[in-house]
């Protein structure tokens, strides 16, 4: 039977944790199915048309989808999973308000933030803010899973799907009254390859600054530790940690931040990890393969410099 | 109004726990406990509606063995009235607690049910929706703002942009985010006032509810170690060693 994939996406483009967790469908095997449910999502589902793999792009577009409520869009996969043996979805902020809807809905349990696919119904998954792997055997006649994207590489974009529209149209109680996104001209956080990260050493939200030109030389993504959050020096949405994003690139660059348990929950797959620190006793030090014991107002300016 | 809050008890946030020899489970025995830190927000959040008039009551469940009874006593001292135990020593998938929590809902009817949005051992993050979908409420996930107006709940939550307002009505499943509130310490007078307060304990065979074994767990094993990494002195070998040995940059 087919694996269906509930797409990320914005109505105007598809995320690139979709591809990612359709490489996690690929590895337990069988015909991978995308569904784009939102409103004016054409962009999206032409975008999921070509991702390697995937047979089948269903679209629900509809003006009661814009928002993607959990409320009404885990409705709209209820109604199409009597066809699917897994339902995945990407462990994002969307895919962990829905998911778990759906696995209520099915009577059956959801495995959350896999990073591993051992067999069709056997899964790893991180707990403990990551300081243990628990491997996991679904009883499940449907296994219902997010997917941490970090763990799956991206599939490409050679395929050619089919896409079918599908009419459904359900109300929610739920009304949508505003949004408010974070401008920024930097690559995604969960999608660069470079992340510099700024904890409460930086002192202010405007020495967030000097952490910005080193990350502009680098074309890195700029990311932050709670401490830096809590203290209003950056938005939330850029918290690194168990219960912010989770992230491993090629290169974390981690400036001011201590280290603690729940920040290396978020970033300590990556692989390679420095750290700048003033503080020789830092946990951070224990993760970094470089640790440089320094100033970061000297040493980041310094370093941003030798970088060009 | 009512509010309903689930609290856990985990193993407490600082604490770093150890898998054990086995590699069966994570070894809890001995460790520090402590009320769920996403909970502990939630009370908070329910004691301040309580004080803003809103709510008339708040009323905290907890699934487990009576141990579980101490986290409940906290959540009293931070200003809860009452307490519900369900008491068992199974270690319950999300998916039965919320059958568990909607049973205890089914006799409590409150308007407001507000969860953590994740519990710190299991990290799952799925018992609010889950207890949504089965009582087929609205829900509001990772919220950093909460208000009751005009019989509705006005909720910002944290999405992975920015922020979304969302307005639903009552009753509603709210999930507490980090930022939504800083929880107070309890006062020495209201734990000795919080003894007294009623605790209710039943089981989950009082609830009349049969729950599914839904999945084993095969093995818990520790995650990969790094390798030790090495300290360098000066910016100038730190880009040497990223440009030549680590070749990231």
């Amino acid at each position: 039977m087919a694996i269906l994939v509930l797409a990320e996406h914005d109505n105007a483009s598809l995320k690139l944790d979709t591809a990612k967790t359709v490489a996690a469908a690929q590895a337990i095997g069988g015909d991978v199915h995308v569904l784009v449910v939102g409103h004016e999502c054409g962009a999206a589902a032409d975008s999921a048309k070509t991702l390697t793999g995937v047979s089948k792009v269903i679209v629900v577009d509809s003006a009661e989808y814009s928002a993607q409520l959990a409320q009404n869009v885990s409705k709209v996969v209820l109604d199409i999973a009597s066809d699917y043996d897994h339902i995945l979805a990407p462990a994002s902020t969307t895919g962990k308000d829905v998911l778990p809807r759906v696995a209520a809905l099915l009577d059956v349990a959801q495995i959350s933030e896999v990073i591993e696919v051992v067999s069709a119904d056997t899964f790893v998954r991180p707990v403990y803010a990551g300081n243990a792997m628990a491997t996991v055997q679904s009883h499940d006649s449907k296994k219902v899973m997010t997917v941490r994207v970090s763990a799956f590489e991206a599939v490409g974009n050679e395929g050619s799907a089919e896409v079918v529209a599908l009419s459904n149209s359900e109300a929610a109680t739920t009304e949508f009254v505003s949004q408010e996104l974070t401008e920024s001209e930097r690559p995604e956080l969960g999608s660069a390859g470079v992340i510099v990260s700024g904890g409460r050493g930086m002192g202010s939200g405007e020495n967030f600054a000097i952490l910005e030109q080193l990350a502009d030389k680098l074309g890195a993504a700029v990311g932050a530790s709670r401490a830096a959050v809590d203290a209003g020096f950056v938005p939330n949405d850029m918290q690194v940690g168990q219960t912010g994003k989770i992230v491993a690139p090629d290169l974390y660059i981690a400036v001011g931040i201590s280290g603690a348990i729940q920040h290396l929950a978020g970033m300590k797959d990556s692989k390679v990890i420095v750290a700048i620190n003033k503080d020789p006793e830092a946990p951070i030090f224990q993760v970094a393969d470089y640790g440089l014991e320094a100033d970061l107002f000297k040493a980041l300016p310094e370093l941003t410099e030798k970088l060009s | 109004m009512k509010v309903l809050v689930p609290v856990k008890r985990v193993v407490d946030a600082n604490v770093k726990v150890r898998v054990n020899a086995d590699n069966t489970k994570v070894d809890t025995a001995n460790l520090k406990m402590a009320i769920n830190p996403f909970c502990e927000i939630a009370v908070e959040e329910a004691v301040r509606l309580k004080e803003a008039g809103v709510v008339s009551e708040v009323v905290v469940v907890s699934i487990g063995p009576k141990v579980v009874q101490e986290q409940m006593r906290t959540a009293m001292a931070l200003g809860a009235d009452r307490g519900i135990q369900v008491d068992t020593d199974k270690e319950l998938v999300p998916l039965s607690l919320a059958k568990i929590l909607k049973s205890i809902q089914a006799q409590e009817n409150a308007d407001i049910v507000l969860f953590g949005k994740q519990s710190i051992d299991g990290d799952n993050n799925q018992t609010g929706q889950m207890f949504a979908a089965l009582t087929d409420m609205p829900q509001a996930t990772f919220a950093s703002e909460v208000k009751i107006e005009d019989g509705k709940a006005v909720v910002t939550r944290e999405v992975d942009g920015g922020l979304q307002t969302l307005a639903m009505p009552l009753p509603a499943v709210i999930t507490t985010d980090l930022r939504l509130n800083e929880p107070r310490y309890a006062k020495l007078p209201d734990i000795m006032k919080a003894k007294r307060k009623p605790l209710e304990v039943m089981s989950i065979d009082d609830l009349g509810i049969e729950l599914k074994e839904h999945q084993t767990v095969l093995k818990v094993t520790p995650p990969a170690a790094r390798e030790a990494g090495i300290m360098v002195s000066s910016v100038d070998e730190l880009v040497e060693k990223l440009q030549n040995e680590a070749k990231v940059i």
